[in-house]
């Protein structure tokens, strides 16, 4: 007997170890042939620890599941969900780049490839390295953790780079508040991540990569890790490819607690060892990257969907999506929901939808006020704005932006004007301290935000004008973006910058 | 001057780094690993061995929040205050917090047993608000589960 229970952060802080346990106990004392198997996280978070147990019709699904209930379980006689395949959240997604998470043993090589894993790389193996860029750039892949730049333009302006070496980077220092693509991915499916590198490797002749994984995450950093060893030894990282005749290996080094080293430039610094200081562009990293040579930095999810556009081709990819916005996007629906977790799908869905349909609305019940949309520097979107499509220009166009898609859910008791100063406050803390309109301008808005909450309406213009400047002048996007989520917050409800009166009336 | 030990476990830890790119957070992170905080006396020792100043390392040491110039507590107990978590009650969880250990951010009690940092985001955003306690990863604290996990580090009979 198969079953499966979650390794994932998000199942292990429900409880999924201890009902791993209790499995393990309670079948060893009855004498029964049980293995289980740790998998990653099918993404419905609401259903964790969600155990699956194999049986001849498909994977059957029980959930949540605490450990008092494993006697049950083992008798057969838990009320399960049915076949997980066909649960509604599953059955409504497009997953291409979680197409194997939370379905494989995630340190397994052989599930891998058992599941299309290695299929890409062997096809970019017998390609010229610019074919490889060029079917990266066809399936208009765009940067998934929040710029939107196209992928396969950055590579080829690293392929086209001389240097003495050139390096993959991959920025896993998932900071905002609301993702969490790129610890699930990490956590149910390393081999994705490590493929994807590998064949930007190849693409760009790079023969070195460096994962920077947040200290945030111990697990995904222990499984990383342990990914590395195990496809080194397989031959797939190392001084000879699958046997291709060319290099690749990849370190995965550890950040130290600040949000700003997410911004590619003040990563690289990191990585240097260097303070997480902006660099001023150009040069572009592409350039002069990593130790001043050309580097390719690319987000965990745009480099592990990499494998799936080479097994399936590029217009397979492209043929999903909406205008620019091509292929499919891995939404993280959080904050106060009743379905909460990841919904893979093609770009194009209405905010609308994904909130009161897929989400389910609140978790209190209560009426949906606002959703941030995109991380800490994302707008707050009213309902006025739900019929946005998700995509990168449509969001754009409604003064927001889809960032690392990310959706933080708030209900009606949220007061607006907490959340601007928290932004602010955010800000002022995680400022790198290199550029004056972040630096002084994060501390100088926070105390804008009490003044108009003092009853100072003549703040209000400045706070806008001090959003503008940090907006035109930040080098970075925590300076130049932290006006979205204040400015959305200022417009879209104004009633809350209001004197607050006293609730006795 | 750092005694031999200090020096000792230090030369350990440079020759394991001896080879790699960028090698500062790599060897900041072992001396934490090591010593619960970095400690002042390795500062110069990191700087001669990398050939940098010791104000670049200072500088690099006090720009990380991770970085511990003294020892914390002996659990340390991290609550995420970022929007996701505030969405379904983060912020009365850290209040909670406050009061029944007496302390603020980056406090620790009296008795050395406990403590509290603040954490912007542990990519629990689907199951918050979220708490980690001494690097394990805990979903859905409420008030009970707040003061349960409280009570197991406060009395120090270990997580």
């Amino acid at each position: 007997m198969k079953i499966y229970v979650p390794l994932d952060s998000a199942a292990k802080a429900l409880g999924a170890d201890e009902v791993a346990d209790a499995i393990a106990t309670e079948a060893a004392r009855r004498g029964m042939d049980v293995e289980i198997i740790r998998n990653g996280t099918r993404g419905m978070i609401w259903l964790e620890p969600l155990v699956e147990v194999e049986t001849p019709q498909g994977r059957v699904g029980y959930g949540p599941v605490e450990a008092d209930d494993v006697p049950l379980l083992l008798d057969g006689k838990l009320a399960s969900l049915g076949l997980v395949e066909q649960l509604d959240w599953m059955k409504g997604q497009t997953r291409l780049t979680f197409q194997r998470c939370g379905v494989i043993d995630p340190l397994s090589l052989q599930d891998y490839e058992a599941h299309g894993g290695l299929v890409g790389l062997r096809r970019a193996i017998g390609m010229p390295a610019a074919d490889i860029v060029e079917e990266v750039t066809t399936s208009g892949l765009r940067g998934r953790g929040g710029a939107g730049f196209p992928t396969g333009i950055k590579w080829n302006t690293v392929l086209g780079a001389d240097g003495p070496q050139k390096y993959i980077v991959c920025n896993a220092d998932e900071g905002d508040s609301g993702t969490f693509a790129d610890r699930m991915i990490m956590e149910g499916d390393p081999f994705t991540l490590i493929e994807g590198m590998v064949i930007a490797g190849l693409a760009v002749e790079a023969t070195k990569g460096y994962v920077y994984l947040r200290s945030e995450y111990p697990d995904a950093i222990e499984i990383m890790e342990k990914a590395v060893v195990l496809a080194r030894a397989a031959g797939v990282l190392g001084p000879d490819v699958l046997g291709c005749g060319r290099a690749f290996d990849m370190e995965i080094r550890v950040g130290a607690g600040a949000y700003v080293c997410g911004e590619e430039t003040s990563l690289l610094n990191s990585l240097e060892g260097k303070r997480g200081v902006v660099r001023a562009k150009p040069p572009l990293p592409a350039l002069e990257g990593f130790l001043g040579r050309p580097t390719v930095v690319n987000n965990v999810i745009s480099l592990a969907t990499v494998p799936v556009i080479l097994e399936k081709g590029a217009q397979h990819y492209a043929d999903f999506g909406l205008g620019r916005s091509k292929g499919t996007i891995p939404i993280q629906i959080a904050g106060n929901v009743r379905h909460g977790g990841l919904y893979e799908t093609a770009f194009g869905m209405p905010l609308g939808v994904l909130v009161d349909i897929v989400a389910g609305g609140t978790l209190s019940g209560r009426p949906v006020k606002a959703v941030q949309v995109g991380g800490p520097l994302g707008a707050y979107m009213p309902r006025e704005k739900f019929d946005t499509p998700f995509g990168y220009e449509e969001f754009d166009g409604q003064g927001g932006l889809i960032g690392h898609a990310g959706l933080v859910v708030f209900d009606d008791t949220a007061d607006m004007r907490d959340m601007a100063r928290f932004a602010m406050e955010f800000c002022a803390v995680e400022s790198c301290g290199k550029c004056t309109p972040c630096r002084i301008g994060a501390v100088r808005g926070v105390e804008t935000i009490d003044r108009i909450g003092q009853g100072d309406t003549d703040a209000i213009a400045l706070l806008e004008d001090l959003c503008e400047t940090m907006k035109d002048g930040s080098l970075c996007a925590l300076g130049g973006f932290t006006p979205y989520p204040v400015l959305s917050a200022l417009h879209g409800f104004p009633h809350d910058f209001d004197v607050k009166t006293e609730a006795a009336e | 001057m750092p005694c031999a030990q200090t020096q000792q476990t230090m030369d350990d830890i440079l020759a394991r780094h001896r080879t790699l790119e960028g090698p500062l957070l790599p060897i900041l992170h072992s001396v934490q690993a090591e010593f619960g905080f970095i400690p002042e006396d390795v500062v110069q020792i990191i700087a001669d061995a990398l050939n940098i100043t010791r104000a670049e390392v200072h500088g690099v040491i006090t720009f990380y929040h991770d970085f511990r110039s003294a020892p914390a507590g002996r659990h340390v107990v991290k609550i995420c205050r970022a929007e996701a978590c505030q969405a379904v009650g983060g912020t009365a969880i850290s209040e909670r917090a406050f009061e029944k250990l007496g302390i603020g951010w980056h406090g620790t009690t009296a008795n050395g047993a406990v403590t509290l940092e603040p954490v912007y985001c542990l990519g629990l955003c689907a199951c918050g608000p979220a708490a980690m306690v001494d690097g394990k990863v805990v979903g859905r604290v409420d008030a009970t589960k707040l003061d349960k996990l409280l009570a197991v580090v406060q009395t120090g009979a270990g997580a």
